[in-house]
């Protein structure tokens, strides 16, 4: 099953490369990563999903702990949670295309941030399924390029994690 | 205010950190600290002839005192070479600072000569690692690098020490930090109350009981909790090769060590059993075998300082995290105070059923007129030092030899690469052991592979004057893994021979010491003795042993706990 671990970090040199060889040394799955300092400038917060049996996300959330420079963290997939990618996607929109490619895009609420004759540049934020359903409906012969940021995640109501 | 450099700084870190040996090897980027050593008397340096012989002296001084271990070497290659010294102790828990030069910051990553990421290198194998930025920072670094290695679970800390950091013509103010506050490292500082309830609850309720005991007893200081719960129990004790000491061998309720080459009784009652109770242990695979055929009936209490250790590979019904001392004292109360005494019917028959294993095979072997047995060179080490040594040894046949006939009946002295297996560990960590205890016995328990990985320490033991004994089980082969060739490969012996081995005693006197060779069965007795009563001589016994000996009971591959050879030919 996929999970979203949320970790808040000590923001200093070395500390990502600490969990990013974690994942490798154990033979964890990463399958996004982000990491950005929060308001709170000596912290980092880290969202990696990942997926894997009961047992390893286990082992997963407590090998994470135990490195020093891990402050918290918590599995969000565990209770309600929004979660979101940001995606960045260059398509081909020239002849009868350019419209289709438009209605699509706003089909599924994308923004157009850059345009040439033959060039969108759209931004789309979400869930990752929703990035993956836009790709598809869209037909990969129009997608020349894609840059995804990783998901980010927070859990939903009063749940805050936090020092 | 006292203005130190950097340099003198870390020399006085130690000192404050109450350090008296520290073993390790100059270099260009050490060589600001070596010389503030040079110019202080209270931190002693012992040079060794291998950067990684280094760290195991350090890691000896660690397992035989309890203490955290120092090193101190030079960048690059420096360091590099105590990287399998590092990972040893990394495997086994053992608490240990290792101090790194490094090239000055200006230089690093701009691949300058003896430059190696020590930092990446060292990041699987560590506790945690730390860099100097600042000299000022040296003292409050040095106090952390030895609390997290100390505290929690132990293990090595690499302190990273760019040269520039130690310059003697910059100083700084000297404020050695009295306490140390990490916002995200807060070890266990004692288990649930809860979960101690219904452990003791289901160890009062068992019908057949097992405590399984490991080297976290030891590292926890626990042993005599554990000694004593165990005996108001009354139940059955075995413990894993790293939990050796952590109760007395020689008492009646100890069924001696678990696993691949556990003895058959505590194999047999870890299989039929109905509870566990695992204290500071880790279902290793050398434990377990298959992990699904693991005692099918067992419910499981694992009591350990480490969240991930519980439930890794077998899940634990109730899993306790807290320091072993403290949870076992806490369980002692309680089963004291429990209505509820252990079932003395289901107990007795347990016994009875353990004492019939116990009959059937227990440790033994099968002698010979001519040849001497690996196994009655460690019986007769065992009698002749009253079973009070310390005892190194390498990885290997040997190592299974001297952990199953070497009786030990206190913590600390069975010193031994467990989770690792490193050859050439033997030598340099009875040099560590030697050096804090002048006045115990220490035997290196080893063989001729073994030995020669770290052999050039021989120098070493002459300069200190460290009259450690070397028993050198000398079978002429890599004596485990051509048991595995004969098992698993129809014999063929593949690299498994060396054809070309030297002259052991002329070597031990080429380096100053005393050679003996013996190879005649009634002559073992007598030069044991012999060399036993040279105290202040490093000896050197080259022991010329059956070659074709096996180590027995073997786990089958891939079977059960129950599922063992005991002879060449018996397989249970």
């Amino acid at each position: 099953m996929r999970h979203i671990i949320s970790v808040l970090l000590e923001n200093e040199p070395g500390a990502l490369s600490r969990v990013v060889g974690l994942f490798s040394q154990r033979n964890y799955n990463i399958e996004t990563l982000t990491v950005a300092p929060t308001e709170d400038g000596t912290l980092s917060r880290l969202t990696v999903t990942t997926t894997g049996s009961d047992r390893v996300i286990e082992q997963i959330t407590k090998q994470l702990n135990k490195l020093i420079e891990v402050v918290k963290l918590v599995d969000l997939t565990e209770g309600s949670h929004i979660e979101r990618e940001l995606m960045l996607v260059k398509l081909k929109a020239t002849g009868a295309q350019r419209a289709e490619v438009k209605r699509t895009v706003d089909i599924f609420r994308g923004q157009i941030v850059d345009v040439t004759s033959s060039i969108y540049t759209v931004q789309l934020v979400g869930a990752s399924d929703k990035l993956d359903a836009f790709i598809q409906a869209i037909g990969t012969a129009v997608v020349l390029e894609v840059v995804r940021s990783g998901v980010s995640g927070i859990a939903r109501g009063e749940k805050v994690l936090s020092l | 205010m006292e203005l130190l450099s950097g340099a003198d700084m870390l020399i006085r870190s130690l000192q404050d950190e109450g350090i008296e040996y520290i073993y390790g090897y100059p270099g260009g980027a050490a060589l600001h600290i070596y010389d503030a050593l040079f110019r202080q008397d209270h931190v002693k340096h012992i040079l060794v002839r291998h950067e990684q012989a280094a760290v195991h002296m350090a890691d000896g001084y660690a397992r035989a005192t309890g203490k955290v271990g120092t090193v101190l070497v030079t960048s690059g290659p420096g360091a590099t070479n105590t990287i399998t010294g590092i990972a040893t102790a990394f495997m086994d828990s053992i608490p240990m600072v290792v101090l790194c030069g490094q090239v000055a910051s200006t230089l690093i990553g701009e691949d300058a000569f003896q430059e190696t990421d020590m930092i990446g290198v060292s990041r699987p194998v560590v506790k945690h690692n730390l860099s100097v930025r600042h000299p000022e920072e040296i003292p409050e670094i040095i106090r952390r690098a030895y609390y997290i290695a100390s505290t929690g679970r132990p293990g090595p800390v690499v302190v990273d020490i760019p040269k520039d950091m130690t310059t003697p013509n910059e100083r700084y103010e000297y404020v050695f930090p009295k306490k140390v506050k990490l916002r995200s490292y807060n070890p266990a500082v004692r288990g649930h109350a809860g979960q101690i309830k219904k452990a003791v609850d289901m160890l009062l309720a068992a019908k057949r009981p097992v405590i399984y005991a490991g080297g976290g007893v030891i590292l926890g200081k626990a042993t005599a909790q554990l000694t004593e719960l165990v005996r108001q129990l009354g139940y059955p004790i075995t413990n894993t090769l790293m939990g050796i000491g952590c109760y007395p061998a020689t008492d009646q309720q100890h069924i001696g060590w678990l696993g691949m080459h556990g003895t058959y009784e505590s194999n047999m009652a870890m299989h039929h059993s109905d509870l566990i109770l695992c204290v500071g242990a880790r279902f290793d695979d050398r434990v377990t075998n298959a992990t699904e055929k693991f005692c099918p009936g067992a419910r499981i209490v694992h009591i350990d300082i480490d969240p991930a250790s519980i439930s890794k590979t077998i899940d634990a019904d109730v899993p306790i995290v807290g320091p072993v001392d403290s949870v076992l004292k806490e369980m002692l109360a309680q089963v004291k105070e429990s209505k509820r005494k252990p079932d003395a019917e289901a107990l007795a028959a347990w016994w009875k059923q353990i004492d019939e294993w116990r009959a059937y095979h227990g440790m033994r072997y099968e002698t010979s007129d001519d040849v001497i047995k690996p196994q009655e060179v460690i019986e007769a080490l065992w009698e002749l030092t009253n079973g009070e040594a310390f005892v190194t040894s390498d990885v290997g046949q040997h190592q299974m030899f001297a952990a199953q006939y070497y009786k030990f009946d206190k913590p600390n002295r069975w010193i031994n690469s467990g989770g690792l297996g490193t050859m050439g560990f033997g030598l340099p960590a009875a040099m560590g052991v030697k050096l804090n205890f002048p006045d115990d016995e220490v035997l290196c328990v080893t063989g001729e592979g073994s030995i020669q990985m770290n052999i050039q320490e021989l120098s070493t033991c002459k300069q200190y004057n460290l009259p450690v004994k070397i028993i050198n089980l000398n079978n002429q082969a890599l004596g485990m893994v051509k048991q595995w060739q004969d098992m698993n490969y129809e014999s063929r012996h593949a690299e498994s021979y060396m054809g070309s081995l030297p002259d052991f005693v002329k070597l031990a006197e080429a380096y100053g010491h005393v050679g003996i060779r013996i190879e005649k069965k009634e002559d073992l007795v007598p030069k044991l003795k012999e060399a036993l009563a040279m105290k202040d001589k490093l000896v050197f016994l080259d022991i010329y042993v059956d070659r074709f000996e096996h180590v027995y009971p073997m786990q089958v591959a891939r079977g059960s706990m129950k599922d063992m050879w005991l002879s060449k030919t018996e397989r249970v």
